[in-house]
């Protein structure tokens, strides 16, 4: 392991690396500022439902947030962390949600089954999948990504009896989750905050993961493949791991997502999706560890608003791309740190 | 039997759309380094420009002029958009900056035309039945095929003996060696990248006759085309092309048996080669691992 880390600093000492580093967003700002942030932002969420609709939003629109912020987060393991460029991984979200949703209407009424149920098949498609790409690099992987998650979305559509094809699945409630003796109905504030108890977990384990050899070793990957190689680490492998990883994470935000609407349809499946979570990681910022997050807040915010004024949303999302990869290609969070720098 | 043989034809004439797009595609590729989102997109707008040309200048001349057109607005792009990127190491942008061009294009699309589809005119020489027995073989449907015959001959004609095609093959194999002996690669990337949006336009000017017109004509086309590429080959644009033709004949067949599948066994077809012959069908080994 020792040469792994080795790996990583070599790298950084080449001087071609970000100056921020994964999970430590600011890590030259002092302890003290960093833990009062950190604070900050858990206080804002944790207490979203209270200031929201002041603000002009809805409890659904937080939960959203969450949901769209984890699956960009998810892929960014993949995409900032490890270097693989998946524009396919709206598939992995999708099947979490089809699994999700399937498990509820055929299987048993149980909102835990559900989720696990959904986290699995998007996690098992994902590692399946991922020897088909993991030797691939660049702009082929992208294609490859893209095209495997079309697969899924054929499925669907087509397979009518069983997903309600183009339709979309419907016909499904949460269950309240039962503790024994205690029963949590799952309402809008409710669901609100299992969402964020999971959204919590989920990033604890993207911190641990990241700050772990493992994590050291993606980096090293992102960095520099080939001196990755040399040094003999086997560069597929983990490439796989992150692929795998990131497709059960998100899967699970997929799976949540078909709880949030109770209901899933072939659109969660479709690459245009995929392209959405890819921005929204390059939006925020996909060098660091919270840019995602920030990407989906300012992602969905837009979309949401723009889609109550105009009819031609589409193109504003889009000129959005445009003026993201011309004018921010290290996304917000990128932006600030650099003006960390000068000051 | 008769039906195998429908659905077989109806397969291999939409396998010469795939083919056309992912030739398009894979030149950008192979010279510009960028896959175009907005392939299908240029290739909506190259059958809305046929649409508004042909009350003036008739079939025929929207034939040439819309695919001329929507070249004209592949050199816009590339030079506004797309050429700030090459220096940029990451794929990464140009995928995203090509994805918004698509979605930008295709509301606009679905703005100035409307949503609902418009009829196209063919004209009449081609739109008789040739043979009773054979229903299916229209003389539109055999005029795409020469059409797209005809494009895909010329191509490779002009790029294995005219001055512009041998650059662009020189400069898809080693860029920089083309640059120092004093081509001007910006240039040549432009109009590269104006050959790729040609064909686009092409294609949507033919399959605005066949598969009729709206702003969504595309969507169909865009992730074959990809696959097409894939097992075929990346690199090679022949390959492409066989590609194309290959999955549009095997979802043909696929509808005759099982219609369900028509789509999937497309991307089935793609796992298998990635497991089979990672390369694609006339790939070069080694290229982007």
């Amino acid at each position: 392991m020792k040469r792994l880390r080795e790996a990583a600093k070599n790298n950084e000492v080449s001087g071609k690396v970000e100056k921020v580093s994964p999970g430590s967003v600011g890590l030259r700002t002092p302890r003290l500022r960093r833990s009062a942030a950190s604070a900050t932002f858990w206080f804002l969420l944790a207490t979203a439902p209270l200031w929201l609709s002041h603000v002009g939003g809805y409890t659904q629109l937080g939960t959203r947030v969450l949901v769209y912020g984890f699956a960009a987060m998810s892929l960014n393991l993949l995409l900032g962390f490890t270097g693989g460029l998946s524009f396919g991984h709206a598939a992995y979200f999708g099947l979490g949600a089809y699994g999700a949703g399937l498990t509820l209407k055929f299987l048993a009424p149980s909102t835990p089954l559900a989720l696990l149920i959904g986290t699995l098949a998007g996690g098992l498609a994902a590692t399946v999948l991922g020897p088909a790409v993991m030797r691939r690099r660049g702009i082929y992987f992208a294609m490859i990504t893209i095209a495997i998650g079309q697969l899924f979305y054929f499925i669907a559509v087509r397979w009518n009896t069983l997903t309600g094809g183009e339709d979309g699945l419907a016909g499904f409630q949460r269950q309240p989750i039962h503790f024994g003796a205690h029963t949590l109905a799952l309402g809008g504030t409710t669901f609100y905050y299992l969402v964020l108890v999971l959204f919590a977990a989920g990033v604890a384990v993207m911190r641990i993961l990241l700050n772990s050899p493992l994590g050291h070793t993606w980096l090293a990957i992102r960095e520099n493949q080939r001196r990755a190689r040399f040094l003999g680490i086997r560069v597929d492998l983990y490439v796989w791991a992150s692929f795998s990883i990131s497709g059960t994470l998100i899967a699970l935000a997929g799976a949540l997502n078909a709880l949030l609407n109770n209901f899933t349809s072939p659109q969660d499946l479709h690459w245009i999706l995929s392209g959405d979570f890819v921005i929204m990681a390059v939006l925020g910022g996909m060098r660091s560890f919270w840019g995602p997050l920030i990407g989906a807040i300012i992602f969905l915010m837009a979309q949401d608003y723009l889609s109550s004024i105009t009819g031609n949303w589409m193109t504003f999302i889009g000129l959005i791309f445009v003026v993201v990869v011309l004018l921010f290609p290290n996304g917000l969070l990128g932006l600030l740190a650099r003006r960390g720098d000068t000051a | 039997m008769l039906l195998l043989a429908f659905d077989t034809f109806n397969g291999l004439i939409v396998g010469m759309f795939y083919g056309l797009m992912a030739l398009g595609l894979a030149l950008i590729l192979n010279l510009n380094g960028v896959i175009n989102f907005a392939h299908a997109a240029l290739l909506v707008l190259g059958a809305y420009f046929a649409y508004m040309l042909v009350p003036y200048i008739g079939f025929w001349g929207a034939l040439v002029v819309a695919p001329l057109l929507v070249g004209i607005l592949g050199v816009a792009l590339e030079r506004g958009l797309i050429r700030p990127l090459y220096k940029r190491a990451d794929p990464l942008y140009s995928l995203l900056l090509t994805f918004g061009i698509a979605l930008i294009f295709q509301d606009l699309t679905r703005t100035i035309w409307g949503a609902q589809g418009l009829p196209f005119a063919i004209p009449h020489v081609l739109n008789s039945s040739v043979s009773s027995t054979f229903f299916f073989l229209t003389g539109y449907r055999l005029f795409v095929m020469v059409m797209a015959i005809g494009g895909v001959v010329a191509l490779f004609l002009a790029l294995a003996y005219t001055r512009l095609g041998i650059r662009i093959r020189a400069g898809s194999n080693d860029l920089e060696t083309v640059s120092s002996l004093g081509v001007n690669v910006y240039r040549l990337r432009a109009a590269n990248f104006a050959l790729g949006c040609i064909f686009a336009g092409l294609a949507g000017v033919l399959a605005a006759g066949q598969l009729g017109l709206s702003p969504t004509m595309g969507n169909g086309l865009l992730m074959p085309s990809f696959v097409a590429i894939i097992v075929g080959g990346v690199g090679s644009l022949v390959g492409s092309l066989l590609g194309g033709l290959l999955i549009g004949v095997a979802a043909g067949v696929t509808t005759t048996y099982f219609p369900a599948a028509s789509e999937a066994v497309i991307y089935a077809i793609m796992l298998i080669v990635l497991v089979v012959r990672p390369r694609g069908l006339l790939g070069e080994e080694g290229l982007f691992e």
